[in-house]
């Protein structure tokens, strides 16, 4: 595969039953394409966890997917609310959920650190009111 | 161990799984916070809980784990169960909560498959 196989999905905000679908679907596709289990579950991890935020903070937003022969690179864009200190947000442990999200089993201020931590490449961009996108890179082995 | 070996230890009610009773599952891990399942499981194939939602099986769905076991006699929703059977997860529920649910099954020689510390 020399250029990318390109995939968009529209996430749904405040829809906890949809949600991780995306992810699912780009698992899926790792698998079908035959890469390796150990990077297909740092691709879900990440995928799943930017998912969640993106449902549980942003009301929704956009995955737009680029699978490449060596490599996967993942940009999920919001129009959420943005966050003020990307650092704290970075902080294991640090959450903004609610007691309503933290009933739904997450909220425990894991969400980021996971996506930083199985991800080769962590970029986040985000202004508050605008909106937030982040892009993660994969390399496969 | 089996599932069928499991589901007779927990005194569990099938709702998904019935065909995968010889499943053998060599380790487990328990937990009420996805996120954390998502932190620090590694390669566990049974995942306990008392969170019941459809993310609890979206989760497990992620991390490779096969069966999932809710304690405090929790009713899986039919979300969960269609998302369950599609993606072959067995889902069984034991009135035991979660602290005897894990010593029964550890006793018996699931073990937890992760000796890492954190």
């Amino acid at each position: 595969m020399s250029e990318a196989l390109h995939l968009e999905f529209e996430v749904a905000g405040n829809n906890f039953v949809s949600a991780g679908g995306a992810s699912d679907e780009v698992k899926k596709t790792l698998k079908m394409l035959g890469v390796s289990t150990a990077s297909i579950r740092k691709v879900a991890i990440a995928m799943y966890e930017g998912e969640i935020n993106m449902v549980i903070h942003a009301g929704g937003g956009r995955a737009i997917v680029d699978i490449y022969r060596d490599r996967i690179v993942i940009v999920l864009q919001d129009n959420g609310p943005g966050i003020p200190d990307i650092d704290l947000a970075l902080t294991e442990g640090y959450s903004t959920a609610t007691d309503s999200i933290r009933d739904l089993g997450f909220g425990a201020g894991m969400g980021l650190p996971n996506m930083k931590k199985y991800t080769d490449e962590f970029k986040i961009e985000s202004e508050v009111g605008k909106g937030t996108t982040v892009t993660m890179v994969v390399n496969f082995v | 161990m089996k599932l069928k070996n499991i589901v007779e230890l927990l005194n569990a009610k099938v709702y998904c799984g019935e065909d995968q009773f010889d499943m053998e599952l060599v380790s487990a891990c328990a937990s009420d916070m996805m996120s954390d399942v998502l932190a620090f499981v590694k390669d566990q194939a049974l995942l306990i809980s008392g969170l019941c939602n459809p993310q609890v099986v979206r989760t497990a769905d992620m991390m490779d784990i096969k069966c999932i076991v809710l304690v405090r006699g929790k009713v899986p929703t039919s979300d969960m169960m269609a998302i369950a059977k599609q993606k072959g997860i067995a889902i069984i529920s034991s009135d035991y909560r979660m602290y005897s649910a894990c010593g029964v099954l550890y006793k018996n020689g699931l073990i937890a498959g992760d000796q890492e510390t954190v």
